[in-house]
């Protein structure tokens, strides 16, 4: 079980998130070619170590999470609210 | 019969004597036996027979490693497979009989597989069913299905009940700093070091009673250590055993909680299951000792030394008169002297020639020895020894057990289970636990300390470095070397025996015998994984506990290498077996998952709905009157809508608030129709794509003022569709500002449809007029009363292709509106409807829900394509036309009709062209109805190519599955009114 540390809810089992997925990529603006989007969409990276991936607290506060976690150890380095202005929230409460 | 009970040894109640059963017979133990325990004490030898070759197996061990003695406990429905003897404790009236055998275990038919060894060896299925040349008989899946039962029946273990299981089991949770896993020495130690520093801790023991190994001490009393561990505060969990670690510090336990007791509380459970979520762990899990392979080692009577001190001291029984004690260590040298002292006449042959070692000299001690064969079948008669491994001279010792120990093996599973590899330890000849970053730290004779001053000391020492990783000290401490026997151990695994049929095992639960590593070996099974999948080494429930090492040590000999270049298999959870019940806990039948209801969940049943389950809702299926089956039913409910007017609880439907000076923007980029241009009072019905460019969902939204919608979505897909909006938001349109929230469960539902609907409604709102088709056209939205001042919005919306609204109301003021709504449509000889219906209703009029939109398919081959805007960019714009998406041949959305209108069909039917019935066709079915309107059963699906192409030919629904098969025509999919003309009335 891994544990995630929400910012706004505190450490949780991971079984009260859902994955998202890459939390690097650059999605590109909807008027862009089908090519920029095929990168974005199905040209993914497979990391071994430590990513950036998106989490949703789907069962707490419904936070969409930047995790950064290691694909080898599941070790979690940093965890923060995926919109800026949130990101500024919480660390305005520390 | 003689009892082997002996009087002044063992901790067990002689006040208590408890009844017990063994195969069909009547026996008696004490309070304190293990059924073991209980066994050996009435000179029972037998308890089982082996896997593949049925052969006699005895009581091998006497903790958690046993591999012998798996019994069958209870009876009926509680009949519990696969217990081993030597954990499961004794209570009165406990009923246990032995497995694998017929008629039992003294007598066992299929004992004849022995002398048939040479057809059992490993990779015997591999084998057998490649076919027997030249014809290859025997050959393929047909041969192996017949077999199967045959063989699963021969080898094997108990059977279960097949009865549902009359026990509860819970779910537990629980918070600490430190977890100790094992109450032996280090453990204790550990605990206590860790309490006296405040910290909050646990203490796991898989055990009835603290002290680990301890409780094979004659002088060993633990009260004054559980008084101890009490006044500290620390929370001792016996019965218990910690089966995995996980991440995080996340340990699973199993609690036994009514396991020992013969006629349990009805309200407790039977099984707990924890999760501790702990900040550090410590293992003390203590070390198990091993046997020796040489031939007939599994005759009954053949015990790890350790385990018949544990026998002698904690439970009064001497397990033999003439035992024969083999060695290459020290450790058995303390059990010889009390055994000899018990009254046993002893020998101990110690495979070393060099040793200092000093006993109350009571035995014998033949130094250099080996044993290398039993004599004896269901019991020994004698043991063959020699002077070292070559077998020359040779010498019989008549004796009635041997008992063996060839080391001991640290238990690093739980480390294991962390992906930490052990390191091989040549001096001790065992693997140690590995270094880990994680906050685990290994103690005890699990560090390979074999001394009980030691052990102490890494407990304390053990407590440090978890303060020190959770930054709470920065003491320097030590943890002592590894070992501690005076002698040095002298590896010794195997004595060889060059004998034909000759058997000496490796792993006692499978039958893995040496010849079958050998065999292995020549091959080509090198690997230790593929050693351990082609013998089934360590594959048992023991999983290995005894004999992985033996058949490690065999392959790197053969291969000539050390046994760290070999390697070692992954332990993987559980430690030992978990039972499914314990897993499930609660949540089972009825609670399987949760059940979601509508507000007026009540209401359609009091008006005689029959539900069906949708996702996790119950939803009404269909309304049946007096006799009515389910189809007299749907089709009076769906020609009743036609008619004049139904009513149908859509509540279940996701319903999302959106809210905010960007909503607009927001609705324009997710729908990929246009909805910049909605004024304020309507309803667009949308189609959301994914990124790739596939239909996600569809729903309609209203525009209730000029920043406010209200959004609905399909049932099934209300979680996903939120999420999405939410992600969008909070990750890529961060500057949009725009607020989501679900609220789905603040509104009750329902669906006005028919010709009568706006007369009904209109005996059932406050002010008629805002209803009117100038007020409210088609798609209009209102927020308005319902009579009674209860406030709702309603939308002209339709499913059912009718003159029809939507009507929402706040939850608690359901049942109210089906009251209002039911007494109005009664006067114009109205229904109440069900899903069923609403199916039909849908079906006849093309309209698309999951079945078609099943995540393969795109906005054109729903035949939606006009509601893909050309105007705008939105999600899934660019890639809906992206490589295959574009084909010409895609599966298009059209209706078919059977040739023959008396004939039906289902969903699920293939489409195929007629003289070409295979594969998968040129198309599918995915709906299917009755149409009370057309007089015939109708379908929706998909077919290659779409209406334009197969209009005007006759196809084939093929139907593999049901065994049918139908000539069919595609028709348009708006199979009735295309216009709409009737939504506009």
């Amino acid at each position: 079980m891994i544990r995630i540390n929400c910012p706004y809810c505190g450490e949780r089992d991971h079984s009260e998130f859902s994955y998202g997925g890459d939390a690097t990529i650059n999605y590109p603006s909807l008027d862009a070619s089908e090519k920029e989007w095929t990168e974005a969409i199905f040209f993914r990276k497979n990391i071994k170590g430590f990513q950036f991936e998106t989490w949703h607290h789907s069962n707490g506060c419904r936070m969409w999470l930047v995790v950064e976690r290691s694909t080898i150890t599941h070790e979690i380095k940093s965890v923060k609210p995926c919109h800026p202005d949130l990101q500024k929230v919480v660390k305005n409460n520390k | 019969m003689k009892t082997r009970r002996i009087d002044n040894y063992g901790k067990i109640n002689r006040d208590k004597i408890l009844s017990f059963r063994w195969d069909k017979k009547n026996y008696k133990g004490f309070e304190g036996d293990t059924l073991a325990s209980a066994l050996l004490a009435n000179n029972i030898g037998i308890v089982g027979r082996s896997f593949k070759y049925h052969r006699p197996r005895g009581i091998f061990s006497s903790g958690v490693e046993e591999s012998g003695a798996l019994v069958t406990i209870g009876s009926k429905d509680r009949r519990d497979p696969n217990v081993r003897a030597t954990t499961q404790e004794l209570y009165n009236g406990l009923e246990a009989s032995g497995q694998n055998a017929f008629p039992n275990v003294n007598f066992d038919l299929a004992g004849i597989n022995n002398y048939l060894g040479r057809f059992f060896a490993a990779g015997f299925y591999y084998k057998t069913f490649i076919g027997i040349p030249p014809l290859e008989w025997g050959k393929g899946t047909a041969i192996w299905m017949f077999f199967e039962k045959f063989i699963r029946k021969a080898a094997g273990m108990g059977s279960a009940s097949g009865l549902p299981d009359p026990d509860t089991y819970e779910h537990a949770h629980d918070f600490c700093d430190l977890i100790v896993v094992g109450s032996g020495p280090a453990g204790v130690a550990a605990a206590i070091e860790a309490a006296e520093k405040k910290l909050d801790v646990i203490l796991v023991e898989q055990d009835s009673l603290i002290g680990g190994n301890q409780l094979a001490e004659n002088d060993f009393d633990n009260s004054q250590i559980k008084n101890q561990l009490e006044n500290l505060g620390i929370k001792i969990m016996t019965r218990t055993t910690a089966f995995g670690l996980y991440d995080n510090c996340v340990v699973g336990l199993l609690e036994r909680v009514t396991d020992h007791i013969s006629a349990p509380n009805v309200n407790m459970p039977r099984q707990r299951f924890w999760t501790i979520r702990a900040k550090h762990i410590i293992v003390g899990a203590g070390a198990i000792e091993r046997h020796i392979a040489f031939n007939n080692n599994d005759i009954p009577g053949v015990m790890t030394v350790n385990a018949s001190k544990h026998y002698l001291n904690r439970y009064g029984v001497l397990t033999g008169k003439r035992i024969v004690i083999a060695t290459n260590n020290d450790s058995v040298y303390e059990t010889a002297n009390q055994l000899s002292e018990a009254g046993a006449n002893v020998t101990v042959l110690d495979s070393r020639t060099n040793l200092e070692i000093e006993t109350n000299k009571s035995f014998e001690i033949r130094k250099g020895y080996v044993p290398y064969n039993i004599n004896g079948s269901k019991k020994i008669d004698s043991l063959d020894i020699s002077k070292s491994e070559t077998i020359n001279k040779s010498e019989t010792i008549n004796c009635d057990q041997v008992l063996l120990s060839g080391g001991w093996s640290p238990a690093v599973h739980l480390l294991s289970h962390r992906g930490v590899k052990p390191k091989w330890d040549y001096n001790n000849a065992c693997f140690l636990p590995s270094d880990t970053k994680e906050n685990i730290t290994i103690v005890g004779s699990s560090r390979g300390l074999w001394n009980k001053n030691d052990c102490i000391a890494s407990g304390i020492a053990g407590t440090t470095d978890a303060l020190n990783r959770l930054g709470l000290s920065k003491t320097n401490y030590f943890f002592p070397k590894p070992g501690g026997w005076k002698n040095p151990i002298q590896p010794l695994y195997e004595v060889k025996y060059k004998k034909s049929r000759s058997k000496s095992f490796v792993d006692y639960q499978h039958d893995v015998t040496t010849d079958d590593v050998r065999l292995a070996h020549r091959e080509g099974f090198i690997s230790v994984e593929h050693l351990k999948r082609y013998t089934t080494l360590g594959m048992a429930n023991d999983q290995g506990k005894m004999g992985n090492i033996i058949g490690l040590s065999l392959m790197a000999e053969l291969l000539n290498k050390e046994i760290p270049e070999v390697g070692t298999t992954v332990f993987r959870p559980p430690y030992t077996p978990v039972s499914i019940g314990a897993l499930s806990g609660r949540n089972v039948g009825k609670h399987f998952r949760p059940l979601r209801v509508t507000p007026m969940h009540q209401w359609n049943i009091d008006h005689g709905a029959k539900m069906i389950e949708v996702g996790l809702y119950q939803r009404p299926w269909y309304y049946p009157k007096e006799n009515e089956t389910l189809s007299d039913s749907y089709i009076r409910e769906a020609s009743t809508v036609r008619k004049t007017v139904g009513i149908c609880d859509v509540t279940s439907l996701g319903k999302i608030a959106i809210q905010g000076p960007g909503s607009t923007e927001f609705l324009n980029r997710i729908y990929s129709n246009g909805f910049s241009k909605l004024q304020v009072g309507k309803a667009r019905y949308g189609i959301m794509l994914r990124d790739d460019g596939i239909v996600m969902d569809d729903g309609t939204s209203w525009r209730l003022a000029e920043n406010e919608y209200f959004m609905t979505t399909s049932t099934g897909e209300a979680a996903k569709v939120m999420s999405w909006l939410e992600e969008l938001l909070q990750t890529r349109w961060t500057d949009l500002n725009v607020n989501v929230t679900s609220v789905s469960e603040q509104w009750a539902g329902v669906s006005v449809a028919g010709p009568k609907s706006r007369e009904v409604l209109n005996n059932c709102v406050d002010d008629s007029m805002v209803i009117t088709n100038n007020n409210l056209p088609f798609m209009g939205v209102t927020s308005t009363f319902l009579k009674g001042n209860i406030p709702c919005r309603i939308a002209r919306i339709s499913f059912s292709g009718e003159l029809a609204f939507e009507v929402y109301v706040k939850s608690d003021f359901a049942n109210t509106m089906m009251d209002l709504l039911w007494e109005n449509a009664k006067k114009y000889d109205g229904c109440l409807y069900g899903l069923e219906a609403l199916g039909a209703l849908r079906v006849e009029k093309g309209h698309v829900t999951a079945a078609e939109l099943d995540g393969r398919v795109t906005i054109d081959d729903a035949g939606l394509s006009k509601m893909a805007s050309t105007k705008k960019s939105y999600i899934g714009s660019a890639m809906r036309k992206r490589g295959v998406l574009k084909n010409n041949d895609r599966e298009i959305l059209v209706g078919f009709f059977p040739t023959n209108l008396k004939e039906t069909f289902n969903a699920g039917t293939i489409v195929c062209e007629k003289n070409n019935i295979k594969g998968q066709g040129i198309g599918r079915i995915t709906s299917v109805t009755y149409s009370p309107e057309l007089g015939h059963w109708i379908g929706l699906g998909f077919v290659k190519g779409g209406l334009d192409k197969w209009k005007d030919t006759n196809l084939v629904g093929a139907d593999p599955v049901r065994n049918k098969q139908m000539n069919l025509k595609v028709v348009s999919p708006h199979m009735i009114d295309p216009k709409g003309e009737r939504m506009y009335a």
